[in-house]
């Protein structure tokens, strides 16, 4: 129970830094904004296109987005000294990572929250009655994906080139994350019956359970001394 | 006699051997003549990177618990063991490819799998050498190497169900697995070639690992 109040003070704390400074966040959404216009040169993407092309496209803006916030979420930490500050609280490491992780899946979601509108508008999707479940495989692909994100980023602080290191660390352990929620977030918006998305989902809960558990075990040798 | 020098003598022994088996005991196969003969240096280039790789996560685990610069050496020497093995099979893989499936590179399973696992290693190599301190980067390498090798079965899943073009494994299938007896010995000792080969490679990184160590700790100490 302690854990529980100790991670949810932890992740206030993240937010209400956050929403003062709006640095992090605002950087995400412009930034997966961006990618998109990248994507729409590159790709010429003509209205027959997007279909095939759009569940790709939204995942690599997410998770390009998402590697700046993990970038940036524990490097706050240590201006100042406040990491020392942290890891001397009477606070749990695990409760420190689980924290941390909930923050980084909240800011992916308000960034994937904001700019998915846009993308409807720009790329003239169809996603009304799919709401419910991209929901679901959004907040399930982001947990997958910060879940290793979160604990790498606590490494790749420490190493010579920080932000350069993060995504090399990330992406290719995340391949199964991010095949899977393209896969699933394909079948949904070309509106496949449910039991062929089902196994991808099932890959995503599946991958989530263990990296969390995993990551959260393993953090505490990342910070030690 | 000293531990490397018979294991020296021993891969020479086992590699001449597994010489005379691929490329005179052996039988050309039938479909893919002569160029099939690559397959067993490709097939166990690969089992050694796999079994470099899980020395790397068992003596990751090791380290972790008790923190011994042993273990950390051993992983080190896998990690870099391995790399040089999967480089091996993605080099061998694409010429076999290329005159037998037209294509030098499909993404299948395996193919992709083999094809994930030498990035990750090679990032986990860059992970010790872009930390300044070389305690915490010991103990980072260790906690990347443990997600990494578990993440690979996964891996190997979620793209088996995307999709898969490579040949069903040969061997320990139905009956015979379509290979013939000639060719499995000469995989085997072939395999047990390789394995030597990557013992020895193995051996003589730790040692190098343990001079380095001793290096840097007498420059500790003069300044």
């Amino acid at each position: 129970m302690a854990d529980i109040r100790h991670i949810i003070h932890l992740v206030s704390k993240d937010l209400l830094i956050e929403l003062r400074s709006k640095e992090i966040l605002l950087s995400m959404i412009i930034f997966s904004l961006t990618i998109i216009l990248i994507f729409n040169f590159t790709y010429d993407i003509g209205i027959q296109a997007v279909q095939r092309h759009t569940p790709g496209l939204l995942w690599v803006a997410f998770i390009f987005a998402g590697t700046l916030g993990l970038n940036r979420s524990f490097m706050r930490e240590y201006e100042n000294g406040r990491m020392e500050g942290l890891l001397l609280c009477p606070v749990s490491r695990g409760s420190i990572y689980i924290a941390k992780l909930v923050g980084n899946v909240i800011f992916m979601m308000i960034i994937e929250m904001v700019s998915l509108p846009v993308m409807v508008v720009l790329l003239n999707l169809d996603i009304i009655k799919f709401i419910p479940m991209l929901f679901l495989l959004l907040v399930l692909g982001n947990i997958g994906f910060a879940s290793v994100g979160t604990l790498f980023s606590a490494i790749s602080l420490h190493t010579r080139s920080r932000e350069l290191m993060l995504p090399i660390m990330l992406f290719p352990v995340t391949i199964p994350v991010i095949l899977a929620a393209v896969k699933s977030t394909a079948f949904l918006l070309n509106a496949k019956p449910l039991a062929e998305i089902m196994p991808w989902v099932r890959i995503l809960i599946g991958f989530d359970l263990i990296f969390t558990t995993l990551c959260s075990f393993l953090y505490k040798y990342v910070v030690e001394d | 006699m000293p531990v490397h020098l018979i294991l020296f003598l021993l891969t020479c022994l086992s590699m001449t051997v597994a010489l005379f088996f691929v490329f005179i005991f052996a039988p050309a196969e039938a479909t893919m003549g002569e160029i099939q003969r690559i397959f067993y240096f490709h097939v166990a280039s690969a089992w050694t990177a796999f079994l470099a790789f899980f020395i790397v996560f068992c003596c990751s685990i090791a380290y972790l618990a008790k923190k011994r610069r042993f273990w950390d050496f051993i992983s080190l020497s896998a990690a870099e063991t391995g790399v040089l093995f999967m480089t091996f099979v993605l080099i061998t893989g694409p010429l076999w490819a290329k005159p037998v499936w037209n294509t030098y590179w499909s993404w299948d399973a395996r193919l992709t799998t083999s094809l994930i696992l030498w990035l990750i290693y090679i990032v986990y190599l860059m992970i010790r050498k872009y930390t300044e301190d070389r305690q915490q980067g010991a103990r980072f390498a260790a906690v990347f190497g443990i997600v990494a090798f578990i993440q690979v079965p996964i891996v190997y899943m979620s793209i088996r169900w995307w999709r898969t073009l490579h040949p069903a494994p040969v061997l320990g299938n139905v009956e015979g697995g379509g290979m013939e007896t000639n060719m499995i010995i000469t995989l085997l000792v072939s395999v047990l070639a390789f394995t030597m080969l990557f013992l020895n490679l193995l051996f003589m990184r730790y040692r190098i690992a343990q001079v380095e160590a001793q290096l840097f700790y007498l420059r500790e100490n003069a300044e």
